[in-house]
């Protein structure tokens, strides 16, 4: 397992380079990286504040659940905070598992636990000011499925 | 106790950490009396459905005890990812 918090950019290919590499167990990695989009088409910069301490603490957390849950070999995570640019990578998560279905699974169940219950929280800034991204109520919802599925 | 506020939580009260001489039973108690302290406490604290909490970071109710409890944090809801 790796969490790594950082507002350097990263480059996703050497964040998965060696990444369940080497071993006999793993059949399948799945990755999956987000990058700053602009729905507005007049964003400047999206601007990501954290909770030192707790960020990397909370998401070593919700790891270790998927890894129990789908006997994963591996899992690896990077989030950024600071300013970023329109198109620049925020995020990434990867997983490695015997077969794919569980690798696609937790590499699911990773974004969405990111999503809601790690402490980023994300602002928009464009050229009428700044403004904080709402979580969405779908997000939220989204944990459901994960309760509710054996 | 150290008291931590995040995003617009931050933004309201104006300030990002302080330290809390309180001997709140709780996290709801302790809000109580951020409340009565000042209008910016008030308005940080005017929806709590909006306001989430962890407890020496972990995330938490506001019913959660705070008996030797160290660190607080007030945030809205969070938008990772």
């Amino acid at each position: 397992m790796r969490v790594t918090v950082q507002s350097a950019p990263f480059d996703p290919a050497a964040f998965l380079a060696g990444f369940g590499a080497g071993r006999a167990d793993v059949g399948a990695v799945v990755s999956f990286t987000g990058l700053v989009r602009d729905d507005s088409g007049q964003m400047q910069a999206l601007e990501i504040e954290h909770y030192p301490g707790m960020t990397e603490s909370a998401i070593s957390a919700i790891i270790s659940q998927a890894m129990a849950r789908w006997a994963l070999a591996d899992a690896r995570v990077i989030h950024r905070f600071g300013r970023l640019a329109v198109g620049e990578p925020i995020m990434a998560v990867a997983t490695a598992a015997r077969h794919r279905a569980a690798a696609f699974a937790a590499a699911e169940f990773l974004m969405d636990y990111l999503k809601s219950r790690a402490p980023f929280w994300k602002k928009e800034i464009g050229p009428a000011g700044a403004a904080w991204v709402v979580a969405k109520e779908g997000d939220e919802a989204a944990l459901g499925r994960w309760r509710s599925e054996p | 106790m150290t008291v931590l506020y995040f995003a617009w939580v931050r933004e309201r009260t104006g300030v990002a950490t302080e330290q809390v001489d309180t001997a709140a039973p709780t996290v709801a108690a302790l809000v109580d009396e951020l409340i009565a302290r000042e209008p910016r406490y008030a308005a940080a604290f005017a929806d709590l459905s909006a306001v989430r909490v962890a407890v020496d970071q972990v995330l938490a109710d506001f019913d959660a005890p705070l008996a030797g409890v160290r660190e607080v944090a007030f945030f809205p809801p969070m938008t990772g990812g």
